[in-house]
């Protein structure tokens, strides 16, 4: 074996050794590094109620209600298999809307409710013109949230 | 090289009137998606200039390339620059759209790990008094390092993440029309050229400042 094969060999086995561990350690690892967890997942116990946590799903069509002269706002995540209700009281950011997807982290309240102390609004990869965005709603193919 | 700049001013130019000025506003974020303009091409170029810096390591230590070394050394501190300004760019868009500069998010936290193995590398080369032991330490942390990259890319689509998946970077059209789309790509092509000017020039600078006892670079100062 010439010493340009051995170094070859010995980049590319740490280089591997490496990509194995890290890889290893994602998989062992990979709901601890997911940022929200799902309706679904709360239903089905696979998140820590006991704990504070966050969760994300899409703000359901006609459930936000909120109280005059208030900042609490009450809404629905649901990834349409569960639903998960939602109170929060404090400034929403400007992409919070019916439909839009939403991160909130808080906690679960004795009555199912979940209490979030902070919310944040998830964009999607879809960029478009306001005009396209129109001509779309028109034809129905396409739900725009504004 | 001068045209590598000649290239890059254009089609950044071109990039920053059309996308900045002539590219409609998105139906959503209105005027504030633009920031995606530099934000996007400095994220991709942060990607580049690594896989370039560990892949001239990898060279170098491989084949030892003396060129390798020092094409590794003059990328670090370019890419480590795009990385901070697809930080920096990113955080100012993400308080008025997510609500929060900053969030704990695979993306964003990978991103941040490569910002910091962008730095390991810079001041692993400079940690020797031996400056050919320093090459082959930050050469081989680099290539280590390069495991980053494809989580980096992936993690939007490997766990739950507040930051949203590929527009263009992506299999399948890009969600993006072409009035707003055409800026963009220019711009990553401009960002690429300007990587290669300045990568070219700081290789020059660098085998000079290297080479500097032997012969022809003394009689190329002299002259």
């Amino acid at each position: 074996m010439t010493p340009r094969r051995k170094r070859l060999l010995v980049v590319l086995g740490i280089f591997g050794g490496v990509s194995a561990a890290v890889a290893l350690a994602v998989v062992a690892g990979r709901q601890n590094i997911s940022f929200y967890y799902v309706p679904s997942q709360v239903a089905l116990g696979k998140a820590p109620i006991d704990k504070q946590f966050r969760i994300g799903g899409l703000v359901m069509q006609g459930s936000v209600r909120r109280k005059p002269g208030d900042l609490t706002v009450h809404f629905v995540l649901t990834d349409y298999a569960h639903q998960v209700p939602v109170k929060y009281t404090g400034v929403l950011p400007d992409l919070f809307r019916e439909g839009q997807g939403i991160i909130a982290h808080g906690q679960m309240g004795p009555n199912g409710v979940f209490v979030a102390d902070q919310v944040l609004a998830k964009h999607d990869s879809k960029y478009m013109p306001p005009a396209m965005a129109a001509a779309l709603k028109k034809n129905a193919r396409f739900k725009p949230t504004t | 090289m001068p045209w590598f700049f000649v290239v890059a001013a254009g089609m950044i130019g071109y990039g920053l009137v059309d996308g900045l000025v002539f590219a409609p506003p998105d139906y959503q974020q209105g005027d504030a998606f633009r920031i995606i303009y530099v934000h996007a091409p400095s994220a991709w170029l942060s990607l580049f200039s690594y896989s370039t810096m560990a892949f001239a390591g990898a060279v170098a230590l491989i084949w030892r390339i003396k060129v390798g070394y020092a094409v590794a050394a003059a990328a670090a501190p370019i890419g480590a620059s795009f990385t901070l300004a697809a930080l920096v760019t990113g955080s100012l868009w993400g308080r008025p759209m997510w609500g929060t500069y900053w969030a704990w998010d695979p993306r964003l936290t990978s991103e941040l790990i490569l910002l910091f193995l962008y730095f390991g590398v810079i001041s692993l080369r400079q940690a020797f008094e031996d400056p050919a032991r320093g090459d082959r330490a930050s050469a081989l942390l680099g290539i280590v390092g390069f495991v980053n990259v494809p989580i980096v890319h992936f993690s939007v689509y490997w766990w739950n993440s507040l930051h949203q998946g590929g527009t263009v970077m992506r299999l399948g059209k890009p969600e993006m029309p072409g009035s707003m789309l055409w800026p963009l790509l220019a711009m990553l092509c401009g960002f690429m050229f300007f990587f290669g000017a300045v990568l070219c020039m700081r290789v020059r600078g660098e085998i000079l400042l290297r080479e500097r006892q032997a012969t022809w670079v003394r009689e190329a100062v002299q002259a």
